[in-house]
């Protein structure tokens, strides 16, 4: 009889959860997945087949929490600073989804690789005042075969030579990039024309048929949606590879509430979680992997009491999203097609007025993020943005919110500052009784003038491409911006990042270079609570590379 | 008139008073049913019965509608986990005083709201003159921005949540609703077709 249930228990089966399980099992290891939310991604049984509960549907996705959590059994809540008091928000605060695959489920899934300068920020620009910059422990040159392999193992189609700044990669995507939605045509060759350098976005959902799941057929439903035909492919491939190696399991509901550590106090030996019925059960194991995502990972630590008291929780980083929109005479029919098919890397390279705005705020530059080219939400979103009476049906039948809308959204690069955290709320509790995470955010200067500066350049190229008006606010708000008021003052983005640090020294970081945490080795961080900096870049693709650099390591130690 | 067709939570008084609600957010004109045609007040009974059915009629099933091919499954809605039922009956219930219920203090459910703003708009709402419903209905806020987000979901959200009659409402606004399995072409996408 063995000593324990498996080799590693991973907390958690989202993108991070599911690449390091699979890399674990591939490796030889056993493994037990434990997933809070339901499963509705894929059987229990051979060959694992899709559920057929993704679909076409506003209402189950975006207005009554389908992939969870419910706000209402797991509240967040939000301040700005401790001036605002216990809290200014309750309810959802850069949710991700709670469900068997995490947040792959419903992202639309642009995931570019980082360049290879985001991985030496503090080498880059030097000290911050208020930030704390630091270089990754890892580098682009280490990392690029992990790039490679997650690509490869999610199904990713993009274009090699299509970006002029994408970093060195040892090979071609493994799909060629989907079609172009309209409105990315109009909008891409009008930024062509002000000297950009647009390129399709490297995406995980097919264009051909890959692995077994077939091309995505352009439904619309994308960002927000699980794929009702299985053409996105993270995390399903990886759950699935995972279950298929035979030493792979997978328990949904089953919520994590406590982790076992050794007598001596030098490592940990399992967890113990409640499940469906809310009655307590333990896995025992020769290595925990934590990936409940960079929000719930350290709202876990500060529960547990483990970590480097001084920086677990701080740090949280979530990309300043500048959202600006474009009103078009004509109907672009952004409903066809996923839900982003171009992105722009420009804002992140920046360029001399950028350079020049920089040492004008007295920054070193301004970092920018990547653009997005996509447009609006559906009918639903697209009715309550609008007001009751006249102004509704007017405004539905125009559809100058959603069918004759262009966005650009730029994920802004985030400075790390230690007074932007996840901790546990004073008052506030779950369902279950465990106080409830709360985040304190307030947006550097840096990221603020970063925002003022593109705006207004984006909203060059969308009059530039036939937009009769543009508009652009930013979240978290530029202050004094109109939609500086309560209510939408927490950050909206679904970018978590950098509550749990890694490093090459203990007293600065959380984990180790290989996601150990110090002084616990056993306990590995595998989702992005782990990047040292932000990037101006969706984390996945990252963190899934992480993950799977990390658990392969952690296989050959056990 | 819009005849009924959800009978789980009001009466027919409420009901009536709820579809004319629905026609003052969202007016009928230039082409648009407005919110009474479309069966809002369906819509918005479905959801605060919800639990009269079981599964109770919170999730559509999928993968498929059948309207753009496929098998017609978003009739069969999904089953609630004990927590997810738990959250959904205390939303929509309320928490009534019940321990089980307050984790995070007392909770004002819909079905309250509902009550209680219906009654405030008076026995006499549906013979009122619209502006006289404009401002009843401003008088009780609580209720007229959770109409209003009901309205807008019934009006918008598939049909088989008991609003947007045969697609009525996408139909106005010339939205396709779901088109899965059938998708989009790789030229409808582009815009050339
Ligand atoms: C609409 C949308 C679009 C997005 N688009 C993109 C994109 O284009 N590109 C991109 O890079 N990113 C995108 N993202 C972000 C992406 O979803 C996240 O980066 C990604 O899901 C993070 O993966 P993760 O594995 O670290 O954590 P998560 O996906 O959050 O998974 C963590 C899992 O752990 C579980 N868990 C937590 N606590 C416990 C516990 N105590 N016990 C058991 N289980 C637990 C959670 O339920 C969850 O399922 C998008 C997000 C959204 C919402
Ligand atoms: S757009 Fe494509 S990948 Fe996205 S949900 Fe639809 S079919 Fe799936």
């Amino acid at each position: 009889m063995p000593d324990h249930d498996c080799d590693v228990v991973v907390i958690g089966s989202g993108p991070g959860g599911a690449a390091a399980a699979h890399a674990l099992t591939e490796a030889g290891r056993t493994v037990i997945v434990l997933e809070k939310g339901r499963n509705h991604l894929l059987a229990a049984e051979p060959p694992f087949a899709p559920l057929g509960r993704f679909s076409n549907d506003e209402i189950k996705f975006t207005r009554r929490y389908f992939l969870g959590p419910d706000p209402l059994l797991e509240p967040r809540t939000f301040r700005r600073d401790a001036a605002d008091g216990e809290h200014l928000e309750i309810g959802e605060v850069n949710t991700v989804p709670s469900t068997v695959g995490g947040g792959g489920v419903h992202a639309d899934g642009k995931l570019p690789r980082f360049r290879e300068t985001d991985f030496r920020l503090r080498s880059e620009l030097g000290a911050v005042d208020g930030a704390h910059l630091v270089d990754w422990p890892v580098g682009y040159d280490e990392l690029e075969p992990f790039y490679t392999e997650a690509e490869r193992l999610i199904g990713v189609a993009g274009d090699a030579a299509a970006n002029p700044y994408a970093s060195w990669r040892s090979g071609p995507f493994p799909m060629p990039p989907g079609p172009d939605m309209y409105v990315a045509t109009l909008v891409t060759a009008a930024a062509r024309r002000l000297g950009y350098h647009p390129y399709p976005a490297p995406t995980g959902a097919n264009s051909v048929p890959y692995d077994g799941r077939p091309a995505c057929n352009n439904c619309g439903f994308c960002a927000w949606y699980g794929c009702p035909i299985e053409a996105k492919g993270d995390p399903v491939v990886p759950l699935r590879r995972m279950l298929a190696s035979g030493r792979g399991a997978l328990r949904a509901q089953a919520h994590v509430t406590e982790v076992l550590i050794a007598p001596d106090g030098r490592s940990v030996r399992g967890v113990r979680y409640l499940d469906v019925d809310r009655q307590p059960h333990t896995v025992t194991a020769r290595a925990v992997v934590l990936a409940a995502g960079a929000f719930e990972t350290p709202r876990l630590l500060l529960r547990w009491g483990l970590g480097n008291p001084d920086i677990v929780g701080r740090f949280l980083m979530v990309h300043t999203q500048t959202l600006v929109l474009g009103f078009f005479r004509h109907r672009l029919h952004t409903h066809r097609g996923r839900s982003v098919t171009h992105l722009m890397d420009d804002p992140i390279v920046g360029d001399a007025a950028s350079a020049a705005a920089a040492a004008e705020a007295d920054l070193p530059a301004l970092r920018g993020g990547v653009v997005e080219v996509g447009g609006a939400g559906g009918p639903v979103m697209e009715a309550l943005a609008l007001p009751p009476g006249p102004a509704h049906v007017e405004g539905m039948m125009r559809s100058h919110l959603r069918d004759r809308l262009a966005v650009l959204t730029m994920q802004g690069e985030d400075l790390p500052q230690a007074t932007n955290r996840v901790d546990l709320d004073p008052r506030v509790r779950d369902v279950h009784g465990f106080p409830a995470g709360r985040v304190t955010y307030r947006p550097h200067r840096h990221e603020l003038v970063t925002a003022e500066h593109w705006a207004p350049r984006l909203e060059a190229v969308l009059r530039k491409a036939g937009a009769t008006g543009t508009f652009w606010v930013s979240s978290p708000p530029v202050p004094g911006h109109p939609n500086d008021r309560p209510g939408m003052r927490a950050p909206s983005s679904r970018h978590v990042m950098g509550t749990a640090r890694m490093g090459r020294d203990p007293d600065g970081s959380v984990f180790d270079p290989w996601q150990r945490m110090w002084g616990l080795e056993n306990l590995v961080c595998c989702d992005s609570s782990v990047f040292p900096t932000a990037s101006g870049y969706g984390p996945t693709l990252t963190l899934v590379a992480l993950a799977i650099r990390a658990a392969r390591a952690l296989a050959s130690s056990l | 008139m819009t005849e009924r067709r959800s009978h789980r939570f009001f009466d027919d008084a409420a009901w009536a008073v709820v579809a004319a609600a629905c026609d003052r957010l969202i007016p009928p004109g230039d082409g648009h049913p407005g919110g009474r045609a479309l069966g809002c007040a369906d819509y918005i009974d479905g959801l605060l019965g919800a639990f009269g059915d079981d599964p109770p009629r919170i999730w559509a099933g999928g993968p498929f509608s059948g309207r753009a091919g496929g098998e017609a499954a978003f009739e069969r809605f999904s089953t609630l986990s004990p927590l997810e039922e738990l959250a959904w009956r205390t939303r929509i219930e309320g928490s009534r005083g019940r321990a089980e219920r307050e984790w995070a203090g007392p909770v004002r459910g819909w079905q309250e709201v509902y009550l209680e703003g219906i009654a405030a708009l008076g026995d006499d709402f549906c013979a009122c003159g619209p502006e006289e419903q404009d401002r009843r209905l401003d008088a009780v806020p609580e209720l007229r921005d959770l109409l209003y987000a009901h309205a807008c979901e019934g009006a918008y959200g598939a049909p088989e949540y008991g609003g947007n009659r045969d697609g009525a409402g996408w139909a106005a606004i010339g939205f396709p609703g779901d088109v899965q399995p059938r998708g989009w072409t790789d030229a409808e996408v582009r815009g050339d077709a």
